[in-house]
């Protein structure tokens, strides 16, 4: 067979979000990869400008479906060093709280889809069960699946009651007893090792060249963390350890985040113990002063950066986000080549890729064929269609005034 | 009677029948392994009857004439193996001397109609699916007529009825015959497809494979024969390696052939259950270094026992 190019995307079972990935095939080997991104742009940054700082709050827990609470506490601890606000000491710890419990989910959801990718159904049904647990709970505490809005401005929004705190632990054991069990079957089922060992090499160097973060990164031997290296919320007050793996393929990711799994679950029994009394927020003030901070945040899949300038009013001047997945792609390209396409759904799926989160701008491909209007041609385009289509605006207008003026 | 045979029993209408049992069972044991809830008993016979009903669409670029006759070249000849296959006594509806070598014929054709179908779909994905198809064929067939000849070594007989009477005669020869028993089970999960071995189809690469563009009555008939041939390869299975219970009268020995079958397809949804999807270069390598081997050396070992037996 000759060379061809196969489209993965933008629709494509693959996939769980739009994005279109053009791998051409010398046969079933990988020759090389093209990658067109943009398909879910917002347009959340700019929409930030334009709304108070509390309300781009609820607007930045929206860029992601699965890390809603990393996007708006890494927003959050930006303004609160603007404002110069000190969080008390439980609202930082039910936030980091949060935190865990989110990563969990995201880890057990992205080994499901792991074990999609390669034809293993079985795995995928048995961790998307028990991720309800972590869901119930997130729902429980913010009263919501997916957009919990714990943060605020100056601490957290819900409090924990001693019941909640008892069936956060009680449910930390049975899913710490799940985990061993999906870490024997990673390690131990024959067919699955198959597929995930020597898979999509990256080499430490290269991870680092590339700029990888997260589990991307630290399964290639790279020990970097921003919990440990730069800790935020509560992450100062517990002991944990960064999982770091030097297999450099998809089964390093795999063993890193099971690994991070229980670590997670040791971090939420020691913040659950050790939850200091008192409030949980300070009251916030509604315009901060000028000035720009520059927030990390280690997100389920590697580092969020936010950043934020202020001028002043309740509006921020300019908030910039870096999510965790714009930082792997590169590492994507450099990770699919020579492989075969069997391998191309697992090694785009090994970043744990979230689309909607990286998704920033439009580009215009080849604007050839066509025209590029700006808003006020395309106005005028639209007036002059509805005149050639029997329909004037302007007369009806006229119309109308002389209308309201005779009614008057 | 001829004609009541082909139409009703064990005909057509049989084969219909067992094959969405087939595929319910398969599909359920599949969800209650997963801690799902799975299909009603009648989900099978409900998707069918929807897909008749859709709307049938035939790539332009597509071979029309072969894009619609595959489907129906498929469901023929599954049909058409069933009846020279022993099922609960061990005289087939039809045989003669050497029908276990048409059988194995008239199972090749399904793969060969897959791969056709595909390539004259002329989508991308549909031909990756087709070349896997082919590729996979010439993996497992081999070891697969290895592991069908060595009993039929062994009982001196080409025809299907005569091995089944053979090891009627001789229950315990059959015990012989297990190694070529696993071989023909794990090659059967390539024939139909299925995981680990549904590499043709794979879902998140290629998305249906042959079976892109099908869609409609089309697609229905190729379900519906691959929910058939999954019911004729576990029948020739079952005939050759477990001949027992084929003395018994009429009626037990219906049900002892259904248990039999049932059987054959919890195997192949407890494999499917407990596997990923290997890749395609894997699979081959898989099926020449161990499956062949192995298939070889059950022909050895009922080539000397029957050297022992001779005098």
């Amino acid at each position: 067979m000759s060379k061809i190019t196969i489209p993965i995307g933008p629709q494509h079972p693959a996939l769980k979000e739009p994005a279109s990935f053009k791998i051409t095939l010398n046969g079933e080997e990988i020759y090389s990869m093209d990658m067109r991104l943009g398909y879910n742009h917002r347009g959340i940054e700019k929409a930030c400008e334009e709304r108070s700082y509390i309300q781009g709050l609820y607007l930045i827990e929206r860029i992601c479906g699965i890390c809603s609470h990393s996007h708006s506490t890494a927003y959050i601890q930006a303004l609160e060093e603007l404002a110069g606000l000190q969080v008390p000491k439980r609202g930082l710890y039910i936030r980091t709280l949060i935190a865990e419990l989110e990563r969990i989910h995201s880890h057990l959801l992205w080994l499901g889809v792991a074990a999609h990718e390669v034809g293993f159904d079985t795995l995928l049904m048995y961790t998307w069960r028990d991720r309800e647990l972590v869901m119930d709970h997130l729902a429980e505490i913010g009263g919501n699946r997916v957009n919990y809005a714990v943060n605020t401005f100056g601490g957290v929004r819900r409090d924990l009651t001693p019941d909640e705190i008892a069936h956060i632990l009680k449910d930390v054991d049975t899913l710490e007893e799940r985990t061993k069990y999906y870490a024997q079957v990673a390690t131990e089922e024959s067919t699955l090792i198959a597929r995930l060992s020597k898979v999509g090499v990256m080499s430490k160097t290269e991870a680092e060249t590339l700029g990888a973060v997260g589990p991307t990164a630290r399964a290639c031997g790279v020990d970097r963390d921003v919990r440990r290296d730069d800790p935020y919320a509560a992450y100062g007050d517990v002991q944990f350890k960064v999982c770091v793996d030097d297999h450099c393929d998809v089964y390093g990711r795999v063993l890193v985040r099971v690994g991070e799994l229980f670590e997670s679950y040791n971090i939420i029994r020691q913040l659950l113990k050790n939850l200091p009394e008192g409030p949980i927020a300070v009251k916030s003030p509604r315009r901060i002063a000028a000035g720009e901070v520059f927030s990390r945040y280690e997100a389920p899949r590697g580092e969020d950066c936010h950043y934020v300038k202020s001028n002043g009013t309740d509006k921020p001047e300019r908030v910039k986000i870096r999510a965790p997945t714009l930082a792997n792609w590169r590492a994507v390209r450099k990770m699919i080549e020579g492989n075969y396409l069997a391998d191309a759904p697992i090694i785009i799926a090994a970043i744990d890729p979230c689309f909607s989160c990286t998704d920033r701008a439009i580009e215009l491909v080849r604007p050839a064929g066509g025209e590029v209007l700006t808003w006020d041609q395309l106005r005028r385009h639209g007036i002059e269609w509805h005149r050639q289509q029997g329909l004037d605006f302007a007369a009806l207008n006229k119309k109308l005034n002389s209308h309201m003026g005779r009614v008057k | 009677m001829a004609l009541f045979n082909i139409l009703v029993f064990p005909g057509v209408f049989f084969l219909v029948i067992a094959g969405l049992w087939f595929e319910f069972v398969d599909r359920r044991m599949y969800a209650r392994m997963q801690h799902r809830q799975g299909p009603p008993w009648f989900q099978p016979l409900a998707d069918f009857i929807k897909l008749l009903a859709k709307e049938t669409i035939i790539p332009e670029d597509a071979n029309k004439t072969l894009f619609v006759a595959m489907p129906i070249v498929c469901l023929t000849a599954t049909i058409s193996a069933f009846f020279y296959i022993p099922m609960w006594n061990a005289q087939a509806v039809f045989s003669f001397p050497g029908d276990s070598i048409v059988v194995m014929y008239l199972l090749t054709i399904p793969t060969l109609t897959f791969f056709l179908a595909g390539w004259y779909s002329t989508s991308l994905y549909s031909t990756l699916g087709a070349v896997r198809s082919l590729t996979q064929l010439f993996a497992y067939e081999i070891p697969l007529f290895m592991a069908v000849l060595a009993p039929a070594m062994l009982a001196n007989s080409w025809s299907l009825s005569g091995i089944a009477a053979y090891y009627t005669a001789h229950p315990l020869m059959a015990l012989l015959n297990l190694p070529a028993f696993c071989v023909a089970m794990v090659t059967l999960l390539g024939k139909l497809e299925k995981v680990p071995f549904d590499i043709p189809e794979a879902e998140t690469e290629i998305v249906a494979g042959a079976f892109t563009e099908y869609t409609g009555r089309h697609l229905a008939l190729f379900r519906l024969s691959i929910d058939i041939e999954a019911i004729v390869a576990g029948s020739l299975v079952v005939a050759v390696f477990l001949p027992f219970g084929l003395a018994l009268p009429w009626y037990l020995g219906i049900v002892v052939y259904l248990l039999k079958i049932t059987l054959v397809v919890a195997l192949i949804a407890i494999l499917r259950t407990i596997m990923a999807r290997l890749r395609i270069e894997q699979m081959v390598n898989f099926c020449w270094k161990i499956l062949a081997p192995l298939a070889l050396a059950q022909l050895l070992l009922n080539l000397v026992v029957k050297g022992f037996l001779k005098p």
